[in-house]
């Protein structure tokens, strides 16, 4: 197998199985609503029928009598909140607005009301009988609804978003041969399989929790704040999150809701999000339209690069989706314009979701490249080469690491690209039209500081602890294993802990960032405290010898001309010490401002189109990704496949569909949101190809949670313009978009 | 009624479906809720051996019967075949739709078994069906998963339609 030859280095982790899957077989993994609570209650929360306008009436008498309802909060009777911060001003709110805050309605399903009951059925009855009369108006959440206010974005984080180098519009028109077009994606719902839950136990001013994040620091910070209590007085637990993708990242209104209530009615108060209101009360990917024009020489070579478009935000709040980020960084062309402008729409706060920005921004430009590649009569993976960018064109900085070129080459021989034929639909077996495609990948490293504190305990065990997130991405597995690598031990002795913000600080899971730098630079501490200690303690067979002289390797100090070795246990015991413990924070890595950090892939999807039906099925997809370090070549290659197999879906399913006369979701159901089903997924084979990169951190790693899905939607958009000549340019890619 | 062979008595609301019955009343957390309208398989469990929706059911229909959850299938720290083979497959990843597809699994093995046919089968009337990897990804389809494990989850499966 590929992964295996190139791992000389160990650069490939072995595939171990993951630490924490017994439990999660067994049943016995506890996420967000499954602690117990001694007289615990329920919430449920009550959505507006009317996306814009505001509520005239509300009458909760029907609520407030039925059997088993302790209480029902609207904004007539909320208790009073501290205005929040949101996510992108340096707070943890998904959106400003405070819920309840007063009668004004800007999104369907925002919530009006909360019910509080003895059980769970008690409240979801209640809830229906809450009646709300309205002062409605006509919704806008369409673009190109002439009402609808329309800006540049400018920042987002802190960057620019509007870039330009040299002359792009003169270029495109200069040049041999040029393609521009349209290209759009709707609105889209993580919908991870476990909704959003937060249980709330409030013990006089102190605070208690349980909520499915992917930021517990972020939300004990927003619950202080909002509740007037001090941090410490919070706790926050997540053990394990039944998945996230980014709308467990920021903090949605039911977690101030449910504290709320609990501070109420004084008992625990648990609320459980219904899949419904997953598709209006947690975010969303915002809706995309963008223009991309590519102008090339006669061989290949790309002038000019043109990305501009719209996305839409809500009515009060700004959030965008940089669908251009990766355009400046991708090809080498001496002129390019990208920008973006957003759209005010009667929908809710968008959010991050799987590779934000890049997931809608890659369809777009690799379908671009894929016209070029017609237009122009250049093989596309040639025409990749032609245009390769061996620096980053945007900042001039190296890559700290970059193996594309390898990536393509790799996926080209594994799925046979040698069998293309550049004739769209000259491939045909029975009614099936097959077609082969190819986009490339790309996420940018993401650094954010974290802490981890390590612990060497008698038996010779270590146990780690940083307050991170467990999402489906293998965390304690692959952080027991980067513990062990460096420490020099089996695995087995190492334990990893997270979720709980009694643990030491770390930052939200996402942007694929993680702890491992700092499990790494914990358990180097450790080496370095004991060195240090058998370097000056009289009790050390190394006493005297300066501390840089004693060697820790394979799991044992050493010293140059002598005889002892020690494990970390003798060490212990000869320093007569109980345990060691150590506390690591890393820092900013300085070499992000003069080093382009980013991973890299291609993918190559086979489809078959039933020529009668317009039925599309993807029949093979191979992904070769050069993501630094493999930690653990087993967790990895599934989240591989997870991202790929959600592009699928964003490909040729999946659109979170508005009524444009009430603004409501239509489809806010697992039966009517179509996500890919093991019936729709054929074999994916995921290669990896190793890279030494010494200057991302210390363990040499990249981020593999989003580059999976990002140039999937274009790959098979790709291979179905080449299975049938018809370009769609407007996800999802449906069967009466292609045969009507 | 009869839990992973244990007698269960619960006083509850009629309105009270099984699923809601096991994870809020029993304590039985390892069956997941991830619709609640039957259109996800988080929930299911076994009846008799049989998988069912256990979200789109109610509690007081299954006096006096036997139901099997996540939790019954291991044997103390021995893992249930099924189990083994998800862990060894990497059939999962956040784990939230697991306890449904291994109990969804349990019961479809057993059915192939039984020459039951699916939407794929070829001959309906064949007494033995073959496992094929369209057959596991056919008969595994009620069982969503937003994590995409569904190569693993088929590895593990047909992990044991060979063995
Ligand atoms: S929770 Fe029962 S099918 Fe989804
Ligand atoms: S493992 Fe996360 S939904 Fe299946």
């Amino acid at each position: 197998m590929s992964i295996i030859e190139t791992t000389k280095l160990g650069l490939v982790g072995k595939g171990l199985d993951r630490l924490d899957g017994p439990f999660k077989v067994m049943g016995k993994a506890r996420y967000s609503a499954e602690f117990p609570a001694k007289k615990i209650t329920y919430a449920v929360g009550v959505g507006a029928d009317i996306a814009n306008g505001k509520i005239r009436s509300i009458n909760t008498a029907g609520a407030e009598a039925a059997p088993g309802v302790i209480a029902v909060i609207t904004h007539k009777n909320r208790p009073p909140l501290v205005d929040g911060k949101t996510f992108a001003g340096g707070g943890a709110q998904g959106e400003l607005r405070m819920p309840l805050a007063d009668n004004v309605i800007n999104h369907a399903g925002q919530y009006i009301a909360v019910v509080v009951a003895e059980s769970l059925e008690c409240a979801t009855y209640a809830a229906h009988l809450i009646k709300a009369v309205y002062i409605e108006e006509d919704p806008v959440v369409v673009f190109d609804d002439k009402r609808a206010q329309r800006y540049p974005a400018k920042q987002w984080f802190g960057e620019a978003v509007t870039k330009n180098r040299g002359e792009a519009q003169t270029a495109l028109l200069a040049s041999a041969v040029s393609v521009d077009n349209k290209y759009r994606t709707p609105t889209q719902s993580h919908n991870p399989m476990e909704t959003h839950a937060t249980m709330a136990v409030w013990e006089g001013d102190k605070l208690t929790v349980y909520d499915a994040t992917q930021g517990l620091y972020n939300t004990r910070k927003a619950l202080a704040l909002s509740f007037s209590v001090p941090e410490s007085n919070v706790r926050v637990v997540c053990k394990y999150i039944g998945g996230a993708f980014g709308c467990k990242g920021a903090m949605w209104p039911h977690v101030l809701l449910t504290t709320l209530a609990a501070r109420a009615v004084n008992r625990p108060v648990k609320l459980v999000l219904t899949r419904a209101q997953m598709f209006t009360n947690v975010g969303h990917r915002a809706e995309t339209e963008q223009r991309v024009a590519l102008g090339a020489t006669a061989d290949g070579a790309i002038q000019a690069i043109i990305h501009h478009g719209t996305s839409h935000t809500a009515v009060d709040g700004e959030f965008v989706e940089v669908f251009t980020k990766a355009t400046p960084m991708m090809y080498a062309s001496p002129n390019l314009s990208v920008s973006q402008d957003l759209v005010k729409l009667n929908k809710q706060m968008p959010t991050f979701m799987r590779a934000p920005g890049e997931t809608p921004g890659m369809f777009a430009l690799e379908s671009a490249m894929d016209e070029l590649s017609s237009a122009v009569k250049i093989d596309p993976v040639d025409l990749r080469l032609i245009n390769y960018a061996k620096r980053d064109p945007d900042s001039g900085h190296p890559f700290s690491s970059k193996s594309l070129i390898q990536c393509y080459k790799l996926g080209a021989e594994k799925i046979g690209w040698n069998k293309r034929s550049a004739t769209p639909g000259s491939r045909k077996e029975g009614d099936w039209l097959l077609g082969l495609g190819m986009a490339s990948a790309t996420y940018p490293t993401v650094h954010f500081n974290s802490m981890c504190n390590g612990l060497l305990k008698a038996d010779g065990t270590f146990l780690f602890t940083s307050s991170t997130h467990e999402m489906g991405t293998g965390t304690c597995t692959v952080m027991s294993q980067i513990g062990a690598g460096r420490l020099g031990v089996p695995v087995e002795l190492v334990t990893f802990e997270l979720g709980d913000t009694d643990l030491p600080m770390a930052p939200i899971s996402g942007g694929s960032a993680t702890v491992g730098s700092a499990v790494d630079g914990a358990a180097v501490e450790i080496q370095n405290a004991l060195s240090k200690q058998l370097s000056e303690s009289p009790l050390s067979p190394f006493s005297g010898v300066p501390q840089e002289k004693i060697v820790v390797s394979g799991g044992k100090f050493t010293v140059v001309g002598k005889s002892e070795t020690l494990s970390y246990v003798d060490a212990l015991k000869l320093l007569k010490l109980p345990s060691l413990e150590v506390k690591y924070q890393t820092h900013f890595n300085d070499k992000a401002k003069s080093f382009s950090m980013h991973s890299f892939g291609a993918h190559f999807v086979e489809v078959k189109v039933d020529q009668d039906l317009g039925t599309v099925r993807v029949t093979r997809v191979v992904s070769v990704m050069a993501n630094g370090r493999i930690a653990n070549e087993k967790t990895c290659r599934s989240q591989v496949h997870g991202g790929v197999i959600m592009g699928i879906g964003m490909a040729l399913e999946e659109a979170t569909l508005f009524d444009s006369r009430s603004g409501r979701v239509v489809n806010r159901s697992l039966g009517e949101y179509y996500v890919s089903v093991n019936a729709d997924i054929p074999p994916i084979e995921v290669h990896f190809i190793a890279e030494t990169d010494k200057e991302i951190n210390s363990i040499g790693a990249k981020g593999i949670g989003e580059i999976g899905i990002t140039g999937v939607a274009a790959a098979v958009a790709n291979a179905v313009y080449n299975a049938t000549g018809k370009r769609i340019r407007h996800l999802p890619i449906t069967a009466d978009k292609l045969f009507v | 009624m009869t839990v992973n062979g244990e007698t269960k008595s619960v006083s509850i609301d009629p309105r009270t479906s099984l699923l809601d019955a096991l994870r809020e009343y029993m304590g039985l957390t390892g069956s997941k809720k991830g619709c609640d309208h039957g259109q996800c398989g988080a929930c299911t469990v076994l009846v008799d051996g049989r998988r069912i929706n256990s979200c789109l059911t109610f509690a007081v229909m299954y006096q006096g019967q036997k139901v099997t959850t996540i939790e019954g299938l291991a044997n103390g720290d021995q893992l249930h075949a099924v189990q083994q083979a998800f862990v060894k497959h990497d059939g999962f990843q956040c784990g939230y739709c697991t306890p449904g597809q291994i109990c969804s699994a349990v019961a479809m093995l057993a059915e192939a078994k039984a020459g039951c046919a699916s939407a794929v089968t070829a001959d309906l009337a064949a007494a033995n069906v073959t496992l094929t990897d369209e057959e596991i990804r056919e008969r595994m389809s009620g069982n969503l998963c937003r994590c995409g494990a569904y190569p693993g989850i088929v590895e593990a499966i047909r992990s044991l339609a060979e063995a």
